[in-house]
């Protein structure tokens, strides 16, 4: 995010775009609510009707996929009424006659006919983005599990960077992330092209400094995405996989094609917490501590580094993750001798730049959002204040791109996936909870329309079916999907949807195309 | 913003005009009763409690919403005050049930808490007494609503901060209480058990489930730390009992305050579950068995460093974690690229 959560409350107008974020993030969907009750405008883009949807002022239920054309529609009503903030572009941003150029056919009225939706609340919408004193911008998943996912968030930063609303308290662009530590993984490197802080190891200089901090020579070559490691796997040139605390079976798309890729490897190592789908196919599974037994940081969607403490002794023999790889290292030859997570940070903070003033002293009232460079230095609560990191921010031209795969006469419904409010991932831990109780199972989401052309009652079994797999699910008859889509989870493993998305990638991001792929439903 | 001073029990204070007479005494260290008042919510002035003197006044005003006025002279504690405030809590006393041996909120009951300092027994009125049976048709939140003593605090919290209004009054007079519309259980009531209105609830009236009979406030330690699911990074208080966790609060500051979603308040069962692996495996024979821990590391070492040598660096691959520590996905950064001699480390941040 590039601003705080806390912001969000003071904005007058929010557009909030694929974020199912009552669900998926209810405590900010609660400052969203909050900036609703001061009078702020929100404006929810999503093919469903989510409840966020209920609460705005404005829902555009465009059809799935066409983002770029709403978009890039919005910038073409910008530029055409006068309405962009020209001080903002003239001296902080490039690119705008070849955005002109690019927008120039996304007329409200074309953008109607593919997305839906009317042309005034398009230009309406666009008038109120640009015009608010303080406009922000949250997008979750829904914009970015696309093959053009990429190009949708680009699509989105046009939109931003013209009206200049970023930079300010209460501005910007915030992407939710799902994960409690996702932000934290990205920034330690948990990546296959960069180090800590986004340092990328095919840079001379940036693989010399690791080099020199970890004492021999490094990769320079960057590495394969998960997605490209399964295929690698499959075409057994990767041999061998340590798998820490995930559960790709069960949370990649095309799932089946990730279970035979692990099934041929010569030698699989997961370490987790429970016997996952994905441990199940091992050869050894390592036992790890959940986050109540152990020390450490996380760092949340507002890069707020936050600590993490040890509640529980560890359960039975299990150790910390951190303790385990230190003792492989150990018997491979790199010593790893830390007694205490908090050496380890001390370590990772002389190598990464914005995490280099924090220490866990100063995180221990209520954390540090990064950049946070100098031990003096009190964090950073909204980024690009003055300027850009990479100088001038830069407009893209950007295109709608079809999706890889719409329905058709012999797969005629469009599956969306996402997740629901009273689970969490692949379900391995809320599903040992007292939340199975009031959750127990998957149930997929169909209209009115579509049960009734089906013959479908609340509640009737069916087997749904892409061209990759089939799994057998409840149906839930809702108003929430649009006729034409239906809607599952991925939190229950008896009902493995990921065994039907779509494993078509975004190329520039490598992101699946989890929200739209075809599938059939047959009543059973 | 003009100003505003007034005398407080023979204290000048000064504070900004529309202050009410409870903030104003709080921010300078009078502490006054109150029941239904809570600063995150709409001011509502029905408990009385916090009632004070005010020179000329015929009446006593409610502390918490009454603003302060130029040269009020007021007194929190003189006779009349603790009169007023005994004779409110003897009736509330009156109907409360005689449950404190097994009451949940025993040790952190506002209720107990002011009879005792106010010397309050429950004997003055014996008034006719609730009949409501126990609600609690859902894994989570039980509500006794012979206990409730109507502050509204639930209910403005469920409507105000979470946008649900699962929970209104219902009734009049000495029926009333608190219900879901319809009153049937939470769970068809648009609740998503997010557990604010427990959080608020003054006495024991809102309870968690799962918490019963486990163990008495101070029977448990807390501690602070970070929700393990979703990205929001809410502050949790782990309630420790006999080295296990028994419970979850909300931090109580920061970013979420005294608010979690149902995950982070009820989702920690996982934590103790039976099916955690104790032990490393091995597969032996086509068979995971469990092995001890330099058994199952020597030969993971040997295995990766064969593939290393033979088919060098780039043929394994690392996933690291959303969900582990910055210090553990460091270590892995380190271990895959120094020890491993690839690149190939990735995670789930793309779902
Ligand atoms: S748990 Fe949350 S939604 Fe349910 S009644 Fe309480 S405050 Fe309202
Ligand atoms: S249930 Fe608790 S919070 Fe709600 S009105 Fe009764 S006493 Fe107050
Ligand atoms: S309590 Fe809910 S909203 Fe807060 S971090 Fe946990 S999962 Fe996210
Ligand atoms: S606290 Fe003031 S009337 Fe209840």
């Amino acid at each position: 995010m590039t601003n705080s959560i806390d912001e969000i409350a003071g904005a007058d107008f929010i557009l909030a775009i694929g974020s199912n974020t009552t669900e998926a993030h209810p405590i900010i969907s609660l400052r969203i609510r909050r900036a609703v009750q001061r009078g702020a405008t929100l404006v929810v883009v999503d093919p469903r009707k989510t409840e966020l949807a209920e609460l705005a002022g404005q829902h555009l239920q465009l059809v799935s996929g066409t983002d770029i054309i709403l978009l890039n529609s919005l910038v073409h009503v910008i530029l055409e009424e006068g309405l962009w903030n020209q001080e903002f572009v003239q001296s902080r941003c490039e690119g705008l006659a070849e955005l002109k150029q690019a927008v120039e056919p996304y007329t409200p009225k074309y953008a109607e006919q593919l997305t839906g939706i009317p042309a005034a609340v398009l230009q309406q919408t666009a008038r109120g983005y640009a015009q608010a004193a303080k406009a922000t911008v949250v997008y979750t998943m829904g914009l970015t599990q696309h093959v053009s996912g990429t190009d949708n968030v680009l699509a989105l930063t046009n939109l931003v960077l013209l009206c200049g609303q970023i930079g300010r308290e209460s501005t910007g662009i915030n992407p939710l992330r799902g994960q409690n530590n996702v932000q934290g993984a990205c920034d330690m490197g948990a990546l296959p092209n960069v180090f800590t802080g986004y340092q990328p190891v095919a840079d001379d200089a940036c693989r010399q400094k690791f080099a020199e901090a970890w004492g021999g020579p490094l990769p320079a070559q960057p590495g394969l995405t998960l997605g490209q490691m399964m295929d690698a796997a499959q075409q057994e040139t990767l041999k061998a996989m340590y798998i820490v605390g995930e559960n790709p079976v069960l949370a990649d798309a095309d799932a089946n094609h990730v279970a035979a890729a692990l099934a041929k490897l010569d030698f699989l190592v997961v370490q987790d917490i429970f016997l996952t789908e994905t441990a199940k196919l091992a050869d050894v599974v390592l036992p790890a501590v959940s986050f109540a037994e152990k020390d450490g940081t996380f760092t949340n969607t507002e890069r707020r580094v936050q600590r993490v403490r040890q509640a529980v002794p560890p359960v039975g023999d299990s150790l910390a993750d951190w303790q385990i790889t230190s003792a492989l290292s150990n018997l491979l030859g790199y010593p790893m001798p830390y007694g205490h997570p908090e050496e380890i940070f001390r370590e990772l903070v002389k190598v990464t730049p914005s995490y280099a003033g924090m220490t866990y002293a100063r995180l221990e009232q209520a954390g540090i959002q990064w950049p946070c460079p100098q031990a003096d230095h009190p964090g950073t609560p909204f980024l690009h204040q003055g300027e850009f990191v990479r100088g001038k921010g830069k407009f893209h031209a950007v295109h709608y791109l079809s999706p890889a795969e719409l329905p058709d006469e012999q797969y005629p419904l469009l599956l969306n996936t996402g997740r629901r409010l009273f689970h969490y991932h692949t379900g391995s831990m809320t599903l040992r909870t007292g939340l199975q109780e009031i959750c127990p199972e998957e149930r997929l989401d169909i209209s009115l329309q579509d049960a009734a052309a089906l013959g479908l009652n609340q509640g009737e079994r069916v087997r749904l079916t892409s061209r990759r797999g089939t799994v057998i699910s409840s149906v839930h008859i809702s108003d929430r999907v649009p006729q034409g889509m239906v809607f599952a989870s991925f939190h229950f493993p008896e009902v493995a949807i990921n065994q039907l998305t779509n494993d078509a990638r975004c190329p520039k991001s490598n992101i699946s195309e989890f929200k739209i792929c075809a599938v059939k439903i047959e009543k059973i | 913003m003009s100003e505003v001073t007034i005398i407080m029990n023979e204290q000048a204070i000064t504070v900004p005009a529309g202050t009410t007479i409870l903030t104003a005494a709080r921010e300078n260290g009078i502490e006054i009763p109150t029941l239904c008042h809570d600063p995150e919510v709409s001011r509502y002035g029905g408990c009385r409690l916090c009632v004070v003197e005010v020179a000329g006044w015929g009446s006593l005003p409610a502390a918490c919403v009454t603003e302060v006025r130029p040269d009020m002279v007021i007194e929190t504690e003189s006779a009349r005050v603790l009169e007023a405030r005994r004779t409110i809590l003897e009736l509330l006393l009156a109907n409360h049930p005689e449950d404190c041996l097994t009451c949940e909120k025993t040790g952190a009951c506002a209720l107990q808490d002011y009879a005792y300092r106010y010397g309050v027994r429950r004997d003055a009125f014996l008034g006719e007494r609730q009949n409501h049976p126990l609600e609690a048709d859902n894994p989570f939140i039980i509500r006794d609503m012979n206990k409730c003593i109507l502050c509204g605090k639930c209910v403005r919290v469920c409507s105000e901060v979470v946008g649900r209004s699962a929970i209104d009054f219902s009734h009049r007079g000495f029926r009333a209480r608190v219900a879901t519309a319809l009153d049937e259980g939470l769970q068809q009531s648009g609740c998503v058990f997010c557990g604010s209105c427990l959080e608020v609830c003054p006495v024991g009236a809102l309870t968690e489930k799962k918490g019963r009979g486990k163990g008495r406030p101070w029977e448990m330690t807390s501690v602070t730390t970070t929700c393990p699911y979703c990205g929001v990074g809410c502050q949790l208080k782990l309630q420790v009992k006999n080295q296990r966790v028994i419970g979850a609060r909300a931090g109580g500051s920061g970013l979420n305050g005294r608010h979690l979603c149902v995950k982070g308040r009820f989702g920690h069962g996982f934590i103790h579950h039976p099916d955690r692996l104790k032990k490393p495996l091995l597969r032996k024979e086509g068979v995971l068995q469990e092995v001890s821990w330099s058994e199952a590391l020597a030969y993971t070492a040997q295995r990766l460093s064969q593939v290393k040598q033979q088919s060098g660096g780039a043929a394994i691959g690392v996933l690291a974690s959303a969900r582990i520590s910055n210090e553990e996905n460091y270590l892995l950064n380190k271990f895959a690229r120094r020890v491993l001699a690839t690149n190939n480390l990735d995670h789930c941040a793309r779902l």
